[in-house]
């Protein structure tokens, strides 16, 4: 086996490291924690940028990990936590599976995700091709995530993520996505979060609880 | 060359046999110091076996001679487990009888033995350690399994020496995939130790006790024998770790008597910083109950696979 270069080493250990914190956030039932472990994903997403920004030298990545740090690091996890405080929403426990179930069930996605993305990486020629699997497992766990649970709180952290995948995958497949379709994609991500944040209120307001289960029946059957 | 092996041979199991309650007296020192207690001394465990040694054995009187030859299978088996292990040189002849598979295996039969034994007196505590013994063991030998899979995977080969010869030759590189498998590796080891997540190896209350409660029934020499037993399984499963995942300073190949001397040397200081770290990790984390054994056991297995898949989609 020949050994590769050292920067591609530790992209390889940042994208594992995504993958586990994928399966810690599928895992983790406190809504505090779970927002920690989001932010801590986007720091990994944010160095794996910056490294990639250094080897390859495009000037747009080093963008779009400022865009990362400051967006998904720094100003939405302040904003998550200041809603769980207004909200008083702290424990996700009544979820549809339990733990060990979603775990082995997340494993089952992983192995999938891994053989859908192999064509995608066949096709792709950068050095972070392999890094594609991981990036759709990511995905998958974060949508894993939102079928999951219950409160509308997790299942929009569970959204975050979902994005942090796609772009580590837009990332490993091609390098980054156009400068404006990122900036796009930011400002959509920042405006979706905003109005999920009045949303949850309204939720609240009408059902006592940010349980989406009541949201199934029709208002008539109550 | 054939008598330089053979030495070797002789002097990986007389170190094993030596080592297991001196590395167990640490771990239990360590921990002593960790928890602002007043250590006892390393050398207890040795005077407790010397001890049992002398008394007279006092067996039950339903019990069958099951109950009398497990404490010699389950000592066996250990001593045989731990020629296998490459601890010292990886040049060792015991080595070539079984692969890492079968060395699972060979834990496989000890672990029954025991249950057996336990329930043959037919006493409630006995009979329960032994149905717990054998939870958490049928949950933790996937988990081990597929971390061998992983090493063997990546040195394409199931024989232990080998593995710790080919990981230890490589480029070093950095590995997610021996990282997971190495977090996957303790938590079997402290599952399939009766240490402190699962089982609590001081505990005197009999309702929380695995590994104790199958013990109950035994006294003198059948004790002193399986309390060396779990002892020589504590520093095997740590040889297995240090084999996969620590494989530098053991002698690789031919090697002569310096070269012995400086693997022993290694294995010592190695055995020193790992007892440092299994009573960090016992004394921050607490027991569990026994009903989320399954769950830390498979987040274990999960951390195993994932370091199969990861290795599989990155060969890293």
């Amino acid at each position: 086996m020949t050994a590769q270069p050292f920067v591609l080493q530790i992209l390889n250990a940042l994208a594992a490291l995504l993958l586990l914190l994928s399966f810690a956030m599928l895992a983790q039932r406190r809504v505090v924690t779970l927002v920690n472990l989001l932010a801590l994903q986007g720091a990994v997403l944010c160095a794996a940028t910056l490294l990639l920004a250094w080897r390859t030298g495009e000037a747009h990545l080093y963008f779009s990990a400022a865009l990362t740090l400051c967006l998904k690091v720094a100003f939405l996890p302040w904003l998550l936590h200041r809603l769980i405080r207004r909200l008083g929403v702290y424990w996700d426990t009544d979820t549809l599976l339990d733990t060990t179930g979603t775990m082995l069930v997340g494993l089952l996605v992983v192995v999938f995700a891994f053989g859908l993305a192999q064509p995608i990486s066949a096709l792709a020629s950068t050095a972070t091709r392999s890094a594609v699997g991981i990036a759709v497992a990511v995905i998958l766990l974060a949508f894993l995530t939102m079928i999951t649970r219950r409160k509308a709180m997790s299942q929009v952290v569970g959204f975050l993520s979902m994005e942090n995948g796609l772009f580590f995958g837009a990332m490993s497949a091609t390098y980054g996505m156009p400068m404006i379709v990122e900036l796009g994609v930011a400002l959509d991500v920042l405006v979706a979060m905003l109005v999920l944040g009045v949303f949850f209120f309204q939720i609240r307001e009408q059902f006592d609880s940010l349980d989406l289960e009541h949201l199934q029946s029709l208002k008539e059957d109550r | 060359m054939m008598t330089i092996e053979w030495f070797t041979q002789f002097l990986a199991v007389a170190a094993a046999l030596a080592a297991a309650p001196l590395f167990l007296g640490w771990v239990n020192q360590c921990r002593a110091w960790l928890q602002n207690r007043r250590a006892p001394s390393v050398l207890l465990v040795y005077r407790g076996i010397r001890k049992l040694f002398h008394k007279d054995a006092a067996v039950a009187e339903p019990a069958s001679r099951l109950f009398i030859f497990t404490p010699y299978i389950v000592f066996g088996t250990m001593v045989v487990a731990a020629a296998i292990i490459p601890s010292v040189s990886t040049r060792l002849p015991f080595g070539t009888a079984a692969d890492a598979i079968a060395l699972v295996g060979l834990f496989a039969t000890a672990r029954v033995f025991m249950s057996l034994a336990a329930m043959d007196i037919g006493t409630a505590f006995g009979s329960m350690g032994a149905r717990r013994e054998m939870m958490v063991g049928f949950l933790a030998e996937p988990a081990l399994l597929m971390v061998i899979f992983v090493a063997s995977l990546i040195s394409m080969t199931t024989a232990l020496p080998v593995i710790s010869e080919r990981l230890a030759t490589q480029a070093l590189t950095l590995s997610p995939s021996l990282a997971f498998t190495g977090v996957a590796f303790t938590m079997v080891l402290l599952a399939e130790n009766a240490r402190i997540p699962i089982d609590n190896p001081a505990t005197h209350l009999e309702l929380t006790m695995i590994h104790e409660a199958m013990l109950l029934e035994y006294s003198a020499r059948h004790l002193a024998l399986l309390e060396w037993a779990a002892a020589l399984k504590l520093l095997n499963y740590a040889c297995i770790g240090f084999a996969l995942f620590l494989p530098w300073g053991a002698a690789m190949g031919e090697a002569g008597p310096p070269a012995l001397l400086t693997a022993v040397a290694f294995l010592a200081l190695k055995l020193l910083v790992a007892g440092v770290a299994l009573a960090l990790i016992e004394t921050l984390s607490a027991k569990l109950r026994v009903f989320r054994a399954p769950q830390f056991l498979a987040t274990a297995y999960l951390f195993a696979s994932l370091g199969l898949l990861v290795h599989l989609l990155l060969g890293a």
